[in-house]
C-alpha cells in the first residue's frame, strides 16, 4: 500500500492503494465515483473510458502509480467542459440509451474526438469509437450523436 | 420533467386501495414460459388468484400537481420503465412534464415482474390503461362532487378536469384529497380514450433514466453501495457442476486486505445448472483486492461427469447421429419420403450454429445481506425476481432456508439483460456468502471471465434437411432431422437442455404439403438458457437460409418464392396456429419495396442482396440486408431494411425504432462469435475471443413498422431472427457462397 495524490475532476484527492490497483477501482470503490463502469477488466470494451489530460484512457488497465500528475476527468465531470455539454445533450436529444451501461464511456470517448476534431467525418467517427462496445448496439444513434454535438451534417455518408 | 429525488420531500395522496368489479393486475396471468424452453427442474409454485386493481400500487399525486408512477417490470435496456408508465399516464390524462416515475421492487402485489418473452406489452396494454382511467375517473367524481355537476358534464385535459359549462378548470393536485377518498369505480364504467386523442401514446418519449446515465449517476447493480459492505469475489469449478475437494482457505485469509476466504457449497435447486454450486469465496474490503486474491487459489475440483465433453466430440456425435435412424418423430403432415421420391428436383444441406454466451455489459454482480434476523435483503439487476425455479426469490428461498415473506428484493437497473438475467444463479451466491460471512453485506462481482465462462449458452443446434419440387419449381415435401443436446431428468429419461428444441412446426411446415421432423439428442453437460429471441434466433437462421437455397434451386426470386409458399393452402392433416400468413406477407412485399429488391441485378460483383422474414414473440418481422464482400473475404453490412408488424401502435416509437436498430445490430453480432467447449470447460474467455460488433462495422438501418388493426406486442426480440438469414443470404448472393455454418469464416469467402 502507498500513498498516491490525485487530481479527479479538478480536486485533489488522496487515496491509499496498492500501486497496481487499476484507476478504475480507485475511482468506483475509494472515491465514490460509480460512473466509471467495468465491463472487461482488460481494455477491450471502453466502459472505464475516462480522460487524462484530455485523452482517451482505459481506466481498467491504468494502474494507479501511473496516473501522476496527469487530470483525470470521468463521466461525472464531463458536462464542466462545453463539449461534454454539448455532447451530453446530443446523447439526450437522441435518446441514444438503452441498457445505458456503455454509454458513459461512449460521451467520454465522444467529448475526446470532439474537442479534438470539432467537425469529425463518418471516418473519423469509426476509428475514433472502435474501441468502445455497445452491447445493445446503439452505434446508428452515437454516430447520430456525435454529428449533432458537433453541428455537422447527420447523413450517414458512408457506402451503402 | 420533474427528476425522481424530490418524491420523497413530499406528501403524497394514495388512491384508495381496491378497485372493484374485478378490474385485473397487470400481467398476473403467468404467461407460458417460452422463455424457458426447458422442462421445469422445480416445479413452479401454484399461481395466485388474480387480485383486484390496486391503484395505489401504481399512482400517486401530490398537492402540487406532481404524479408518481410506479414502474413494475424490471428494466434492463428494453426501455419498459418508461413504456409502462405512459399507458398509465396516458388515460390518466397527465401532463408527462408532471410525472415522475419509480422502480417498483419485487412484490406479488405487481403480479407477473419478468422482462423476457416480449410479453410486457401484449399483458399490459390493457391492465395498465384501466389504472389510469380509474384515476382519472375518481378524479373527475371529485370535481363534480365539489361543483355539484353531473360527471357527464366533465372532460379532462392534460392534469386538468374541465368543467366547460362553468369555464372551470381545476387541476388534479387540489382534487387528489378528495378523489383519494372515493370508491374506485367499476372497471365496466371505464371509458377508454379514442387513439386519435393520445397525448402520450405514440409520441417519443426519452427514457426515463437517460438524464442520470450521461451525468454517470449510480443507477446499476453494480453501483449497490450499503452501510458496511464488503466485497466478494467467488470461484467455481471450470467444468460446470464440479464439487470443491479442498482449497488453501487459509492461506487466503491471511493476505492484506482479506476479510474473509471459504468453501461455498451446492443448494437448493439448480435448475439447468444455474443455481448455488460449489465454489470458494473471497470477501475483502474492495472487489480489486478480492479478485486478487483469487489468483492465489489452489483448489482441487472433482470435475464430475462433464470433463471428457468437447466441441469436437460434439460435432462427431450429430455426424454420427444425423446419419442413424432419429430417436423420435415430433411431426408428420402428408408422406414426405414418398414426395421426395417422386420430386422432379431435391435438395439436401445441413446447416448448423455454435453455442453463445449473452454478455451483457454490465458483469454479473448482486450486493445482499443476509441478516442476523434471519430475512435477506437482495439489490439484484435481475430480469425475474419470482419464485420459479430460476427466479430469484425461488433460488434465495431454496438455498438459504428461508421463507418467501423474509426475503426482500429490490430490482436495480440492468447493465442489459438478452435473458442472461432470468437465471439468478449471481443473485443466490450473493446471499449465500453473505450469510456464510456472518451475515455482513456483500458485493459479489463476477469478472468478464467468469461470466463468459459460467453462462446459461444458446445451445448450438445440426439442421439436416431435405426438400422436394416439382416441375413446375413448386416446393412439395421438406424433411428436418434435427440433432441437438438433453440430459437425463430425474426419471432418467433424456430431456432438451433449456433452449435446445426447433419448434416441430417451424414454417414452411404446415404449408408445403408434406412434412416431418424428426429429433435426436446427445448429452451435453453445460448449463443452457434463453438468450434474446430464444429458439429464434437459432433456427430462424437455419429454416430461412434453407427456404433461400431452394428458392435458388427452383430458378426463382427468393422474395417471391417466399410469398409463394405463404401463399400454399393449408395441407390436409396440417393445423396452422401462430403466424397470420396475411400479415407476413404484407411485410415481405412492403421490405421488398422499400428496399428496391426488384433492381438488385445491378449491382456489382461483390455486393448482393438477401431476405428473410420471422414470426416470433407474436411480431412480424421481414428483413432486407445489403453486404459487400470484399475479394480477400472480408464482408460488411452495408445496410438492412426492416419492416415490423407489431399491431396497431408503436407506443413509444423513439424506443422501439432503437429496439429494432439494436436487434439488428445484435443479430450481426451474433454472426462472429461462438463458445466452444473442451475437457468440460468454455474455451473463450473475454471480447477479444468473443468479439461484439462495434461502430465501424455497425449497417446503416431503414426501420419501417407496417400499422395494422391488431393489438400491440413486445419489440425487446422479433427483430433480431430475421437479420441472421437476411444477411447469409445476401452474401450468397454477393459471393455464390452459402453460409451453411456460424461463424462466418472470411477465410471461405474469397473470391477473384
Amino acid at each position: 500500500m502507498a500513498t498516491y495524490t490525485l487530481n479527479v475532476n479538478g480536486k485533489t484527492e488522496t487515496v491509499e492503494a496498492d500501486g497496481a490497483m487499476p484507476l478504475l477501482w480507485v475511482l468506483r470503490d475509494k472515491l465514490d465515483l460509480k460512473g466509471t463502469k467495468f465491463g472487461c477488466g482488460v481494455a477491450s470494451c471502453g466502459a472505464c473510458t475516462v480522460h487524462l489530460d484530455g485523452k482517451v484512457a482505459r481506466a481498467c488497465v491504468t494502474p494507479v502509480s501511473a496516473v501522476g500528475a496527469q487530470r483525470v476527468t470521468t463521466i461525472e465531470a464531463i458536462g464542466q467542459s462545453k463539449v461534454g455539454q454539448a455532447v451530453q445533450k446530443a446523447w439526450l436529444d437522441v435518446d441514444v440509451m438503452q441498457c445505458g451501461y456503455c454509454q458513459a464511456g461512449q460521451v467520454m470517448a465522444a467529448t475526446a474526438l470532439i474537442a479534438a476534431n470539432p467537425a469529425p467525418s463518418d471516418k473519423d467517427i469509426d476509428t475514433a469509437m472502435q474501441g468502445n462496445a455497445c452491447r445493445c448496439g446503439t452505434y446508428v444513434r452515437i454516430r447520430e450523436a456525435i454529428k449533432t454535438a458537433a453541428g455537422v451534417d447527420k447523413k450517414d455518408s458512408r457506402e451503402v | 420533467m420533474a427528476d425522481g429525488n424530490i418524491v420523497t420531500s413530499r406528501r403524497f395522496f394514495l388512491f384508495a386501495s381496491a378497485a372493484g368489479g374485478g378490474l385485473l393486475l397487470a400481467g398476473c396471468v403467468t404467461p407460458p414460459d417460452t422463455t424457458d424452453g426447458a422442462p421445469a427442474v422445480a416445479a413452479e409454485p401454484a399461481k395466485p388468484a388474480a387480485p383486484p386493481i390496486n391503484m395505489d400500487h401504481y399512482v400517486a399525486i401530490a398537492p402540487d400537481g406532481t404524479i408518481r408512477l410506479m414502474a413494475k417490470n424490471p428494466e434492463v435496456g428494453q426501455g419498459i420503465k418508461t413504456m409502462l408508465p405512459m399507458l398509465i399516464a396516458e388515460e390518466l390524462d397527465a401532463d408527462w412534464s408532471k410525472v415522475v416515475i419509480e422502480q417498483a421492487d419485487a412484490d406479488a402485489k405487481y403480479g407477473n415482474q419478468i422482462a423476457g418473452g416480449s410479453f410486457a406489452t401484449p399483458n399490459h396494454w390493457v391492465p395498465q390503461r384501466q389504472v389510469g382511467a380509474a384515476a382519472r375517473l375518481m378524479l373527475i367524481q371529485a370535481a363534480a362532487a365539489r361543483l355539484n355537476k353531473p360527471v357527464e358534464e366533465f372532460t379532462t385535459e392534460p392534469s386538468m378536469v374541465v368543467h366547460a359549462a362553468s369555464n372551470t378548470k381545476i387541476p388534479y393536485g387540489d382534487l387528489v384529497a378528495d378523489a383519494a377518498k372515493l370508491t374506485p369505480p367499476e372497471v365496466a364504467s371505464l371509458k377508454m380514450k379514442d387513439p386519435k386523442d393520445y397525448r402520450i401514446i405514440g409520441k417519443p418519449m426519452r427514457n426515463w433514466d437517460s438524464p442520470k446515465i450521461v451525468r454517470g449517476e449510480p443507477i446499476f447493480g453494480i453501483d449497490t453501495v450499503v452501510p458496511g459492505m464488503k466485497y466478494a469475489y467467488f470461484e467455481k469449478c471450470p467444468v460446470f457442476g464440479g464439487k470443491v475437494v479442498t482449497a488453501n482457505t487459509d492461506e487466503i485469509k491471511a493476505l492484506p486486505g482479506i476479510v474473509d476466504c471459504f468453501v461455498v457449497k451446492a443448494g437448493g435447486p439448480i435448475p439447468t445448472k444455474m443455481g448455488l454450486l460449489d465454489g470458494v469465496a473471497i470477501v475483502a474490503d474492495d472487489w480489486w483486492t478480492a479478485k486478487e486474491a483469487g489468483k492465489k487459489l489452489k483448489i482441487t475440483w472433482d470435475e464430475g461427469v462433464s470433463k471428457d465433453e468437447s466441441t469436437a466430440l460434439y460435432d462427431k456425435q450429430a455426424a454420427d447421429l444425423a446419419k442413424a435412424a432419429p430417436m423420435s418423430n415430433l411431426s408428420k403432415v402428408g408422406d414426405a419420403a414418398a414426395a421426395l421420391k417422386g420430386a422432379a428436383k431435391t435438395v439436401e444441406a445441413s446447416y448448423t450454429y455454435p453455442f453463445l454466451v449473452h454478455a451483457p455489459l454490465e458483469p454479473m454482480n448482486c450486493t445482499a445481506h443476509a441478516k442476523a434476523d434471519g430475512t435477506v435483503e437482495v439489490w439484484a439487476p435481475t430480469q425475474r425476481p419470482d419464485m420459479g425455479a430460476n427466479g430469484a426469490f425461488g433460488l434465495i428461498q431454496q438455498a438459504l432456508g428461508v421463507a418467501k415473506d423474509k426475503i426482500t428484493i429490490h430490482m436495480i437497473r440492468g447493465g442489459g439483460g438478452f435473458g442472461r438475467r432470468l437465471d439468478n444463479d449471481y443473485a443466490v451466491e450473493a446471499a449465500a456468502i453473505s450469510k456464510q460471512a456472518g451475515n455482513i453485506p456483500v458485493k459479489l462481482i463476477w469478472t468478464r471471465e467468469q461470466d463468459v465462462q459460467h453462462d446459461p449458452y444458446r445451445p448450438g443446434g445440426y439442421h439436416n434437411f431435405k426438400a422436394g419440387l416439382d416441375k413446375d419449381g413448386k416446393m412439395v415435401a421438406l424433411t428436418n432431422h434435427f440433432v441437438t443436446f438433453g440430459r437425463p431428468n430425474d426419471a432418467g429419461v433424456m430431456t432438451l437442455l433449456a433452449s435446445a428444441n426447433s419448434p416441430p412446426q417451424e414454417f414452411p411446415a404446415n404449408y408445403v404439403p408434406n412434412h416431418s421432423y424428426d429429433q435426436s439428442m446427445m448429452m451435453g453437460g453445460m448449463p443452457t438458457g434463453p438468450l434474446r429471441a430464444p429458439t429464434s434466433n437459432a433456427v430462424c437462421f437455419a429454416y430461412q437460409s434453407f427456404i433461400d437455397e431452394v428458392a435458388i434451386a427452383a430458378g426463382k426470386d427468393p422474395l417471391a418464392f417466399r410469398l409463394e409458399l405463404l401463399n400454399l393452402p393449408v395441407p390436409t392433416g396440417a393445423n396452422r396456429t401462430g403466424m397470420n400468413p396475411d400479415r407476413m406477407k404484407d411485410v415481405v412485399r412492403l421490405v421488398g419495396e422499400r428496399s428496391g429488391w426488384a433492381n438488385r441485378a445491378s449491382l456489382p460483383k461483390g455486393v448482393g442482396m438477401g431476405t428473410a422474414f420471422y414470426f416470433s414473440h407474436q411480431g412480424y418481422f421481414a428483413q432486407v440486408a445489403k453486404v459487400k464482400v470484399d475479394n480477400n473475404g472480408a464482408w460488411r453490412v452495408l445496410k438492412v431494411w426492416s419492416v415490423g408488424d407489431v399491431g396497431s401502435t408503436i407506443i413509444n416509437p423513439i424506443n422501439a425504432h432503437n429496439q429494432v436498430e439494436g436487434s439488428i445490430v445484435d443479430g450481426i453480432s451474433e454472426m462472429h462469435q461462438k463458445i466452444t467447449f473442451d475437457k468440460g470447460r468454455t474455451v473463450q474467455t473475454n471480447f477479444y475471443d468473443m468479439p461484439l460488433l462495434r461502430m465501424d462495422y455497425a449497417p446503416q438501418i431503414d426501420s419501417h413498422f407496417h400499422i395494422t388493426s391488431f393489438n400491440p406486442t413486445g419489440l425487446g426480440e422479433p427483430a433480431l431472427p430475421p437479420v441472421l438469414p437476411a444477411v447469409a443470404n445476401a452474401i450468397f448472393a454477393a459471393t455464390g457462397k452459402r453460409i451453411r455454418s456460424l461463424p462466418v469464416n472470411q477465410n471461405e469467402l474469397r473470391w477473384s
